[in-house]
C-alpha cells in the first residue's frame, strides 16, 4: 500500500533545481509527479518515480543528498467536496497531515492525492474503514 | 617636548636607564611572585633548572619559559592566579579557542594600574577632563567597555557608559551629549560614520574631535578613510585581556606607532617559527610580561601579534618605545566586530549537534564597514530527512550552538553535500572575503 517518495534538498539557487532534472534526464528516468516544498534557504524536492531505487542512486553519484519516505495515495472523487470528505473523516482520529499533493493520472476518473501522514498505518486502516481507495505502488504507477 | 604634562603621565618620559632599573626591580618581584603562587610557572622554571635568582639583569628575561593561550585554557578558570580570589575584586573573560572563556583577575592595585594606563592613552589622544567620551565598548565580560571607563574617569572626562549597539541612539547621544570624543572599535564607528552621513546632518558638524579604536586590526586607509569623513583625528589603541585589557598601547598626536606603556609591560619581538628574540626594527610576535600585575601576572606571553619594536625616539617626547600597527597575527584567530572567534570554536560548536564533524567553511565579508561572518554546513544523510521543519530546527540548533561558544549570532547556511572544496592537507576552513588590504 505505500509509495516510495525521494526527498532531495536543495539550496535555494539559480540551477540546482534544474540540474536534478538534467541528471535524471540523462539516466532516462520519467518523473511519475512531484512538488517542491521550500523555505527562503532551501528546499525539498519530493519526487514520485517508478524506477526509484535507479534514480535514488544516479542522484546520490551526482553528490545530492537523498531520502525515502513512504507516502499513501488516495482516490478521490474528482468533483467538488470530493477531498473534504475523506478529510473529514480522519477528523478527531488525531491522525496529522505532514503535507501533501495532487496528480491526474491516466485514468482521468479521480483525482490522486498522495498524502504524507505521521502514522502511515492507522491512516491506512481508518480510510479503508470508510471506503477510500488506496492505491499500490503499481496501481500508481499505471496512472503514469 | 611637553611642558604640561599630567603629572601621571610623568613614566611616559623617563630617562631610558632610569626605566631599565625600574623594569628589573618589578620584573625580579614578579617572576619571585609568580614561583611563589602559580603552579604552572614554578613547574615549568624548575624543569629548565631556574629560580627567580636568575633574573640579574633584562636580558635574563630570555631565560624564562613561554606562555600560551592554551595554558589559560589548561588552567581555566583561576589556575593562573597569583593570589587568592577574595582580592580578586574583578573578573573578566575573552574567548579562548574552543568553548570555555579565558578568565582574567584584578586587584584593586592591578584596577588602579589599568585606570592609569588607560588615563596615559586618553593623554596621548589629546583628551582632556574637559571632553565628553562616548564610550561604545562593550560593557561586562569584555575588558574594552570599563577598561575605557574607569581610564576616562579617572581623568575626569565625563563618561558617557553607553556600551555598544542601538545605533540611532547612538547617534542621538553623540549630538545631544556634546560628545567631544569616543571610543569604540573601528568597523563600529565607520557604520556610525555612514548612518550620519546618510542622513541630514554631516558628520564633522557633530562636536566629535577624537576617536579612539581598537579591539581589531584596521589599515592606514582606514585611518584615512574615517579622518576624511567624519573629521575627527582618530587613534589605534592596544591591548589584550591577558595582559590587562585595552592601555597596553597607544598611539599619540603623531599617529605613527603604538606606544608601550613598558613601566608596566615588558616587551620582546621573537621569532614565531624559531623563539629566537628579534633586534628592533625587525618584526616578529609581540612577547609581553606584566611588570605590576598582581591577579594575573603574565610571564612571556605570546600574543600571536606581528609587530616590531620601532627603535628612534618618537617626536611627541615620551621615551617609552612604540611598536608598529599589528596588521596580522600568526594563528588563525579571527576578530568580527571586536570579538575574537577561533575556527576551532566553531568546529566544537558544530561537533555539539553532530555526530561526526560535517565539512563547513566559514565566510567572512564586509557589509557598510562591518565584519560579517557566515558558517556554510554540508548537509548530510543523517542530518536529512523528509520534513523542512527537522532541518530548519537542525539550522537553528547548529548557530544556537555557535552562538554559545563563540558569542556573536553567526547565520548558518545549509548547502549541498561537496559544494565545499576539500583539501589535501590542512582544511581551508576561512574564507576572508573582506577589504583589509590598503
Amino acid at each position: 500500500m505505500k509509495l516510495k517518495q525521494l526527498s532531495v534538498f536543495l539550496e535555494n539557487r539559480p540551477g540546482h533545481l534544474s540540474h536534478v532534472y538534467e541528471v535524471l534526464a540523462e539516466a532516462e528516468i520519467n518523473i511519475v509527479t512531484m512538488t517542491l516544498a521550500d523555505t527562503s534557504e532551501f528546499g525539498i524536492l519530493r519526487l514520485i518515480i517508478r524506477d526509484w531505487q535507479r534514480a535514488k542512486q544516479v542522484l546520490e553519484a551526482a553528490s545530492f543528498t537523498v531520502n525515502t519516505t513512504d507516502v499513501m495515495a488516495i482516490e478521490v472523487a474528482d468533483e467538488p467536496g470530493g477531498l473534504g470528505k475523506v478529510l473529514k473523516s480522519l477528523e478527531g482520529s488525531g491522525l496529522s497531515v505532514e503535507y501533501m499533493y495532487f496528480f491526474t493520472g491516466k485514468s482521468k476518473q479521480h483525482a490522486l492525492i498522495v498524502i504524507r501522514f505521521d502514522d502511515p498505518d492507522r491512516a491506512s486502516v481508518i480510510l479503508t474503514s470508510v471506503d477510500v481507495e488506496i492505491l499500490s505502488a503499481t496501481e500508481f504507477y499505471a496512472e503514469a | 617636548m611637553e611642558h604640561n604634562i599630567h603629572p601621571e603621565c610623568m613614566p611616559d618620559y623617563l630617562e631610558p636607564g632610569e626605566l631599565r632599573a625600574l623594569q628589573l626591580a618589578r620584573l625580579k618581584n614578579t617572576v619571585q611572585r609568580c614561583y611563589e603562587n602559580v603552579d604552572l610557572f614554578r613547574n615549568r622554571m624548575d624543569a629548565s633548572g631556574m629560580t627567580p635568582a636568575d633574573i640579574q639583569s633584562l636580558d635574563d628575561v630570555s631565560k624564562l619559559p613561554f606562555t600560551q593561550k592554551t595554558d589559560l585554557r589548561d588552567t581555566y578558570p583561576y589556575g593562573l592566579f597569583a593570589v587568592p580570589i577574595k582580592d580578586v575584586v574583578r573578573l573578566h573573560a575573552s574567548s579562548g579557542t574552543t568553548g570555555k572563556p579565558i578568565v582574567v583577575g584584578y586587584t584593586k592595585d592591578d584596577l588602579e594600574v589599568w585606570s592609569s594606563v588607560m588615563l596615559r592613552s586618553f593623554v596621548a589622544t589629546g583628551m582632556h577632563e574637559g571632553d565628553v567620551l562616548q564610550n561604545s565598548y562593550g560593557y561586562g565580560l569584555f575588558t574594552g567597555g570599563l577598561g575605557a571607563h574607569y581610564g576616562a574617569e579617572r581623568l575626569g572626562a565625563t563618561v558617557i557608559p553607553i556600551s555598544g549597539g542601538n545605533t540611532e541612539r547612538q547617534i542621538m547621544v553623540m549630538k545631544d551629549f556634546g560628545v567631544t570624543a569616543i571610543c569604540c572599535t573601528p568597523s563600529y564607528f565607520i557604520h556610525l560614520i555612514e548612518k550620519v552621513n546618510a542622513g541630514k546632518a554631516r558628520f564633522e558638524d557633530l562636536g566629535v574631535k577624537i576617536g579612539i579604536f581598537g579591539a581589531e586590526p584596521w589599515t592606514q586607509s582606514m585611518r584615512e578613510y574615517i579622518q576624511r569623513e567624519s573629521g575627527i583625528k582618530a587613534f589605534d589603541i592596544y591591548g589584550l585581556s591577558e595582559i590587562i585589557g585595552p592601555g597596553v598601547g597607544i598611539e599619540c598626536s603623531e599617529q605613527a606607532g603604538l606606544h608601550i606603556f613598558e613601566d608596566h609591560f615588558l616587551i620582546e619581538i621573537v621569532d614565531p617559527e624559531t623563539d629566537e628574540i628579534l633586534p628592533d626594527g625587525e618584526e616578529g610576535e609581540l612577547v609581553i610580561t606584566t611588570l605590576t600585575k598582581q591577579a594575573f601576572p603574565m610571564i612571556r606571553y605570546r600574543t600571536h601579534d606581528i609587530t616590531s619594536i620601532i627603535p628612534e625616539r618618537c617626536a611627541c617626547g615620551r621615551t617609552i618605545r612604540r611598536i608598529n600597527r599589528i596588521r596580522s597575527r600568526s594563528d588563525d584567530m579571527m576578530i568580527i566586530r571586536g570579538v575574537n572567534v577561533f575556527p576551532s570554536q566553531i568546529e566544537v560548536a558544530l561537533l555539539s549537534v553532530e555526530e561526526t564533524a560535517p565539512h563547513y567553511q566559514i565566510l567572512l565579508s564586509s557589509k557598510g564597514g562591518l565584519d560579517q561572518i557566515e558558517v556554510q554546513v554540508e548537509v548530510t544523510k543523517e542530518m536529512f530527512g523528509d520534513r523542512i521543519r527537522e532541518l530548519e530546527s537542525m539550522q537553528k540548533k547548529i548557530a544556537a550552538a555557535i552562538e554559545h561558544t563563540v558569542g556573536l549570532r553567526v547565520p548558518v547556511h545549509l548547502v549541498e553535500p561537496n559544494t565545499i572544496a576539500r583539501s589535501e592537507g590542512k582544511a581551508k576552513r576561512v574564507i576572508d572575503q573582506r577589504n583589509n588590504e590598503g
